[in-house]
């Protein structure tokens, strides 16, 4: 190597100091990467015993859960958790995406002064009082006013409180993302297509969606992932009856919920803590699996974009 | 014709432009010019009320676009900004492709109702800019593949398809390499037999090149305005002869 100057030592103390703190964020970076595969391979290991006696394929597909005797199946709690995620996410999307251009494109700053820390206040929530309001408000709710029009009687404990109730949570982690993706677009690009006689609706839709939509996938996606998870509120509101749900108004039992539960009383059957884990490795997989997914569609999406 | 009138801007409380009378001629090149910061690109702005969406901003006063006063709370807002087009200083293309781009205003304004006519117009005017040749073959491709020149020229071409009246520019060709500055201020000469174009330029030789009108303005307040030929070469303030002999910029 050809040194071009003399390093004095301060010179060489700083370029100590900036590659040692390089190795050690790097080192943390791959901690952290690390951390998700230790979980993945603990999860595997400890449901392997579930694993050994069933057939992934009977696990995944039947819905007879009788731990005494043995039977494992998953399908219930997939089947619920994909319930209760569309539920949720079909409430949450469009409040969430319409708050965000009230905010970004419509709402005057003074509005904006008002609602940004209201919005972040409901964000910090702990989820337990999400689910007492459940319980309180809408599940009475449910039991009182929307299931009489379906059928004889509800509890209310249903699919559709889950969703309203984990709807309502992710609603402010949304709206948050949102008001990050559109104010990435510059206002040049709004103004452009104001300044062409398009009204600010005309230019949400054709300019602001269009330019921002791999920006809002990403944050649905974000969001759906956090909603899959979410364990307290869902468990207090969803019933926890074992079954396929067959409409919104059937009670449900996502996977979470079924972990939650059953945490205490696993310890004394080894097949039912190896079942019950096998459920954790379940929800990481699904988690995992819809992350990879949704980049593969950005990556395109980009792609096609040509930006 | 533009008519300014006693027109005060305020924004969070500083007053930017103070009693502005400003009177824009058809057809012509008017040129805008004065050192940074003295509200050239805010009486642009206010021109096609492009202005609205700065936050904390208080307009009193008259402008009347063909004797009607744009800045009245019945003046419709969209109408007027297709009237009055628009070519930033950076080109802005929308994330779409170049047809798309041209067609967009006449389709958000709902100017034809058969595919062939809004195809025609979108021709005509990427002819009008000299582009279609160039992009001949790509016309469904993303707008953002083209050169910063090209695109600042799909932007003029995509003014000029909602046929507006007037074309204001702002800094059009000062983000541009020569060349292709070269090539937007012909075509601005090129357009004002049809529109009337009133430009900000920041470049003194640009408006010693192709202004017909001069409007001066320094600090917020239009110091002296006229005829290209009168304000450069026998200015009557004393303002503007220190700024044309390069006093200060």
């Amino acid at each position: 190597m050809v040194r071009l100057y003399k390093t004095d030592n301060m010179q060489k103390t700083r370029i100590i100091k900036d590659k040692t703190a390089q190795a050690v964020m790097f080192a943390l970076t791959l901690i952290s990467i690390l951390m998700v595969v230790v979980m993945f391979v603990g999860l595997y290991l400890k449901s392997a015993p579930v694993l050994e006696e069933r057939s992934l394929w009977r696990l995944l597909t039947s819905s007879e859960w009788r731990p005494m005797k043995g039977e494992f199946g998953f399908l219930p709690f997939i089947a619920s958790t994909l319930w209760v995620t569309f539920v949720a996410i079909l409430i949450a999307l469009p409040i969430s995406l319409l708050t965000a251009v009230f905010l970004t494109e419509y709402a005057k700053s003074y509005v904006k002064k008002f609602v940004f820390p209201a919005l972040d206040i409901l964000a910090a929530l702990p989820s337990v009082i999400y689910g007492v309001w459940g319980v309180l408000v809408i599940v009475p709710w449910i039991s009182k006013h929307v299931a009489p029009y379906f059928m004889d009687f509800s509890t209310g404990y249903t699919v559709l409180a889950a969703g309203i109730v984990l709807g309502v949570m992710v609603i402010p982690i949304l709206v948050s993302l949102f008001i990050e993706v559109f104010s990435s677009v510059s206002m040049e690009l709004r103004e452009s297509s104001l300044a062409l006689g398009a009204t600010r609706w005309q230019t949400t839709k054709k300019v602001l969606f269009r330019r921002t939509y791999p920006g809002i996938i990403a944050a649905t996606v974000l969001a759906i992932s956090r909603a899959m998870g979410e364990t307290i509120a869902v468990l207090m509101v969803c019933g926890c009856v074992i079954g396929i749900p067959n409409n919104f108004l059937d009670p449900c039992y996502p996977i979470p919920a079924l972990i939650a539960n059953n945490y205490g009383e696993m310890l004394s059957m080894p097949m039912y803590e190896a079942a019950l884990m096998f459920a954790a490795l379940i929800l990481f997989f699904v988690v995992l699996v819809f992350n990879l997914i949704s980049r593969i569609v950005l990556y395109r999406l980009e792609k096609r974009l040509g930006s | 014709m533009i008519e300014v009138k006693e027109l005060n801007v305020h924004i969070k409380g500083n007053h930017i432009l103070k009693n502005v009378n400003v009177t824009l001629p058809e057809k012509q090149i008017t040129c805008i010019i004065g050192p940074s910061g003295c509200g050239k690109s805010t009486l642009l702005r206010t021109l096609n009320r492009l202005i609205d969406t700065t936050e904390g901003v208080k307009l009193e006063g008259k402008v009347l676009v063909n004797g009607q006063d744009i800045l009245s709370s019945d003046a419709d807002v969209t109408d007027l900004r297709r009237k009055i087009g628009l070519v930033s200083q950076r080109p802005c293309p929308l994330p779409m492709s170049i047809f798309d781009n041209v067609a967009y205003g006449c389709r958000i304004n709902k100017m034809f109702n058969k595919r062939r006519q809004l195809v025609y117009q979108v021709q005509k005017n990427l002819k009008a800019v000299g582009l279609y040749d160039e992009i001949r073959g790509r016309i469904r491709t993303p707008a953002a593949r083209l050169s910063i020149g090209q695109q600042q020229r799909l932007c003029l071409a995509r003014s000029l398809a909602v046929e507006p009246d007037y074309i204001l520019a702002d800094e059009a060709t000062s983000a541009l390499d020569p060349i292709s500055a070269k090539t937007v201020e012909d075509l601005f000469v090129s357009l004002k037999e049809q529109y009337s174009i009133i430009m900000v330029t920041h470049t003194l030789r640009q408006a010693l090149r192709i202004a017909d009108h001069v409007v001066f303005m320094y600090l917020g307040e239009i110091i002296e305005q006229g005829p290209a030929e009168q304000v450069f070469h026998n200015p009557k303030e004393e303002l503007t002869q220190k700024y044309l002999a390069g006093a200060f910029s």
